[in-house]
């Protein structure tokens, strides 16, 4: 009857665009939105044309989200196929048209999150890889490693409370949020060691100072864009003069 | 037992691999047809029929999640989606109510009557241009119904039906994939399309097919014998349902 594995997938061939797609995952806590931030800086100071486009942000599915986290509605497939249709959504209208247009697209969080969250979840790895088979595969997709003690550390750092989803207290794995946020992300962190071998995702110990880190990024993004020609409306100072 | 039934509850596919459903000792009971093909009129007709056998029924409809029953709305009001954010959502809807009404009910011994099941994704996403693969893939957290009932119709036979009812609605014309400006026409080919992959699926999952050209009362009564016959195979060979999904799931995925 149906065949869930060994099927061909947007994610294994390189994608057929003339932009970029450079893509950050890690536990939060990690660090990738702020090496991302960096980075988008770097690379819009240079002149390059970069989109930014963030995991769960489209209009579209977030009431059903709110409401599904509030009333604790969502189940792990649920939560799978909503971030699923959020992620369809934006790549419709926000990562595939400026690739085409030959831009950079930088991505916090891809599919890897899914497949590293969603299984740490309990849904089938074979599942939730067939639901994202549609997704291009980035030319650089950076996966930034932290012990979970680390992260725990900067998140209880920066904000009082760890939020309900990220620390998984919707698994009921234990009372204490930050009890629980060890658990789950060390399982998401296990899942996600997994992930850089099978996507050949580049790890970065991001344990380390925040410029040390930006600049083996910029290393590895000029490698990216080395043959990369900018789309000759976009790029500033390419003279709209005539 | 009767046509198109099986014995024990199965997955479609991998399942819900983190939920211990345990023992579904009710019924699902899938009707399916295209669109103003009288669904609903003949499932509110079951109900009452089947309460005073002394059953317990609950039913199910597709898109009336309370979790996304609203985001399907307003997303077909802008129509701004492709035929894989379309799928997802559908899918999204799709499991809710099968984790929060259809196992619980059949945990519970209902019988489980669903307007539409992921049949009607498979059907739709084809014509639509959605690879018929991976719509099959996203349902495989579903699980596989005791008897569907199709009601079959050809065009010719629902146009009038349509056109006398409700009248012909945007989405069911398939206006969205611009065959044409004229809805009749846009509704005519869209339907036969749809008709067409409906009839595939029916050969392949042995659905029993009803023919629905004929009144209300003709339609009700042979479906009436249908259930009537899968249930008195049910009583007289009640399985072991639920307890052994993975071995059912093993044997079937076998063939």
């Amino acid at each position: 009857m149906i065949r869930v594995r060994g099927r061909p997938s947007a994610l294994t061939e390189p994608h057929p665009y003339p932009g970029r797609l450079i893509t950050v995952e890690g536990i939060d806590g990690s660090g990738k939105s702020t090496q991302l931030l960096l980075l988008d800086r770097w690379l819009t100071a240079r002149g390059f044309p970069v989109r930014f486009t963030e995991w769960n942000s489209s209009r579209l599915v977030r009431r059903a989200v709110k409401r599904g986290k509030k009333k604790d509605l969502l189940t792990p497939t649920t939560f799978s196929l909503l971030h699923a249709v959020d992620f369809a959504d934006r790549l419709t209208y926000q990562i595939v048209p400026p690739l085409k247009a030959g831009m950079i697209v930088l991505a916090d969080r891809y599919v890897y999150t899914a497949f590293s969250r969603d299984v740490a979840r309990g849904v089938h790895p074979a599942w939730v890889r067939a639901v994202y088979s549609f997704a291009p595969r980035p030319d650089l997709a950076l996966y930034f490693r932290v012990p979970i003690e680390v992260s725990l550390d900067r998140l209880l750092g920066g904000r009082a409370k760890l939020k309900y989803h990220e620390a998984g207290m919707d698994l009921g794995l234990a009372p204490d949020p930050a009890q629980s946020f060890r658990i789950f992300q060390s399982r998401v962190l296990d899942i996600y060691d997994r992930l850089a071998e099978e996507f050949e995702l580049r790890v970065i110990d991001a344990t380390g100072d925040i410029p040390t880190q930006q600049k083996v990024v910029r290393r590895m993004v000029q490698e990216v864009l080395r043959g990369y020609a900018r789309p000759p409306a976009v790029g500033r100072g390419n003279g709209a003069r005539g | 037992m009767a046509r198109g039934a099986r014995r024990g509850k199965h997955w479609y596919g991998d399942g819900l691999p983190y939920l211990k459903t345990g023992p579904l000792p009710g019924h699902l009971i899938v009707i399916e047809g295209t669109d103003g093909v009288g669904r609903s009129t003949q499932i509110e007709l079951l109900r009452p029929w089947l309460e005073l056998e002394g059953y317990a029924v609950s039913n199910t409809g597709w898109t009336r999640s309370p979790l996304l029953s609203d985001t399907i709305n307003e997303a077909k009001a802008g129509h701004e989606l492709t035929v894989v954010t379309f799928s997802l959502l559908y899918a999204a809807d799709f499991a809710d109510r099968l984790e929060h009404q259809i196992i619980p009910a059949l945990r519970a011994g209902f019988i489980v009557i669903a307007d539409r099941y992921m049949y009607t994704a498979f059907a739709r996403n084809t014509v639509m241009g959605a690879d018929p693969h991976w719509t099959r893939q996203l349902f495989g957290c579903a699980l596989m119904p005791d008897l569907v009932l199709y009601l079959e119709i050809d065009v010719d036979g629902l146009v009038p039906r349509v056109v006398q009812g409700k009248g012909m609605d945007y989405w069911e014309s398939g206006m969205h994939l611009a065959l044409g400006n004229d809805i009749f026409e846009s509704f005519q080919r869209y339907q036969r399309r749809l008709i067409e992959e409906y009839n595939v699926l029916a050969r392949e999952f042995a659905f029993v097919s009803i023919d629905a050209r004929r009144s209300i009362d003709a339609i009700q009564g042979e479906l009436r014998e249908h259930v009537a016959a899968y249930l008195a195979g049910a009583r007289r060979a009640p399985s072991s349902l639920g307890s052994d999904q993975t071995a059912n799931h093993r044997v079937r995925r076998r063939g």
